[in-house]
């Protein structure tokens, strides 16, 4: 591999663009939450900082920022300071792996819009998603509070169970592109998207990707009328704003896979790719949205009991039938 | 089948969330747009006058004693021709809970609530009003009504002379 301070160069601009794009879409994530929320409810929302409550985001990132920040007695002081950390920068690393365009030719030099185009691209998102977790957990343990133990235990288990049937439902992905890498994954449907050949896949994996990013059916580590905020209840600041960013960085990032894996990237006709891939994004987005204003929260023993024996063994099976299928066209 | 049914609730729910997305909101935006609150809201109390221009209220004391926060206090007087009248009048603000139990209590319908709402203040001592802060010069909802054309009169007039009284019957002529 040779390094041409252009590719170099390019590469430090990918990594500067996807940086800056993540955090602003994960700032206005908030902002559109709290928009779409309103309207569920037949609210108006956030509409008071700019124009049409555009500048809230910045109006919270203010706000956390110059809260105190607080740290509870008898709180074990270093893993409490890293469980942020721990929690938001593997979901910002996932996105490394994601590609979200079509390459591009500039000074003479192919630009694959991916920041790695890794052969491992989606054993490493399994690896950082569940590196995520210790976010969770630690944070949860460090605090030293009943709640925010329980909230991280039941974090815990959970993202455990669903990593597990998401996990299992991406093996028939990796079967039909016969690769690990992204961009093969994405290229293999140029013809035609996997959520064709692969619809229960797909429903499992959206199921799975709502509960890893502890989304409103599955937000039991949060559970804000049980659990005071779960894991992150002795945050403040911008400690819980990180952990706060981190889940709606995991969203766009589950999101993005969710595309890549079943929608076909950025493949699309007629407008071109990074359109596609940011408008298949956002509407995973707004489904999730859309989700948390609609569904109420499931009961602790409900959601291992659909975890365990309803997606696993259905994600099992859809392996089975996917491999028996391939056997049969040969 | 459970599962269909539980996937149709679940949709159900779906379209009715994503129905109201387009419905309009029933936010007011406060300061800038203001409710128009019912005739019979109950909020900053009044002392009215009679028609003719004169105080009602005859310092009886009686919403003092219906109020249950006890924000009402007055000192009774006695004016020409032994008519009694509030010497000075006052209404905690500060403590009063616009339950209107005081207007319902008011013999001659002088105390009397209005759909005013905004009485914040910066100052909670500012939120005790006097007997000049709270007269107003006008009869509030009883337009017509005057206390001592029904009562408190002495009897001057022979019987039946009376202003709206009839004259008495003699039942003796009263014979079919």
């Amino acid at each position: 591999m040779n390094y041409d301070p252009i590719d170099i160069a390019l590469t430090l601009g990918k990594i500067a663009l996807v940086f800056f794009v993540i955090l602003t879409m994960a700032a206005y994530m908030v902002f559109a939450e709290r928009k779409v929320l309103a309207w569920v409810q037949d609210r108006k929302g956030p509409n008071r900082v700019g124009p049409f409550g555009l500048l809230q985001p910045l109006a919270d990132l203010i706000k956390l920022l110059t809260k105190e920040d607080f740290r509870p007695i008898g709180a074990d002081k270093w893993l409490f300071y890293l469980a942020p950390a721990m929690a938001a920068i593997p979901a910002i690393m996932i996105f490394a792996v994601i590609p979200f365009g079509a390459p591009l030719t500039l000074f003479g030099h192919t630009v694959t819009l991916q920041v790695a185009d890794l052969n491992v691209g989606l054993l490493l998102f399994m690896a950082l998603s569940s590196i995520a977790v210790y976010g969770v957990a630690l944070g949860g343990w460090a605090s030293n509070s009943k709640y925010a133990l329980l909230g991280s235990i039941r974090g815990l288990a959970q993202l455990i169970s669903y990593e597990l049937s998401m996990g299992l439902a991406l093996v028939p992905v990796v079967m039909l592109a016969r690769s690990f890498r992204l961009s093969d994954i994405v290229n293999a449907q140029s013809g035609c998207w996997f959520i064709v050949y692969q619809p229960l896949a797909f429903v499992i994996f959206l199921i799975s990707i709502a509960a890893e990013c502890k989304r409103i059916p599955f937000d039991l580590p949060e559970a804000e009328g049980e659990l005071v905020a779960g894991f992150h209840t002795e945050y403040s600041g911008m400690r819980f704003g990180l952990f706060f960013v981190g889940e709606y960085i995991n969203i766009i990032v589950l999101g993005g896979l969710a595309a890549t894996f079943f929608l076909g990237g950025w493949h699309g006709p007629w407008l071109p790719p990074f359109v596609w891939f940011s408008g298949k994004v956002l509407a995973f987005a707004f489904l999730f949205i859309w989700v948390r204003g609609t569904l109420p929260r499931l009961r602790y023993d409900q959601l291992m009991h659909f975890g365990w024996k309803i997606l696993t063994p259905l994600a099992l099976i859809n392996i089975l039938v996917t491999g028996w299928w391939m056997v049969l066209r040969g | 089948m459970t599962i269909i049914k539980d996937i149709y609730a679940l949709l159900t729910g779906m379209w009715i969330t994503w129905k109201h997305i387009f419905r309009q909101p029933v936010t007011i935006q406060y300061p800038e747009e203001k409710r128009q609150p019912y005739p019979r809201y109950r909020a900053r109390i009044v002392l009215t006058r009679d028609p003719d221009g004169g105080e009602r209220c005859v310092a009886c004391q009686l919403c003092s004693a219906a109020c249950p926060v006890d924000c009402i206090s007055m000192q009774s007087a006695e004016g020409e021709g032994g008519r009694r009248y509030a010497e000075w009048f006052r209404i905690n603000f500060a403590r009063c809970i616009f339950c209107g139990l005081c207007a319902e209590a008011c013999p001659t319908l002088a105390i009397q609530m209005t759909p005013d709402f905004e009485i914040c203040k910066r100052d909670i001592m500012d939120l005790l009003y006097e007997k000049e802060d709270l007269l107003i010069d006008g009869c509030g909802k009883s337009p017509d009504y005057n206390f001592y054309r029904h009562t408190g009169i002495g009897v001057t007039q022979p019987r039946g002379n009376g202003a709206g009284e009839n004259r008495p019957v003699d039942v003796r002529s009263l014979m079919p």
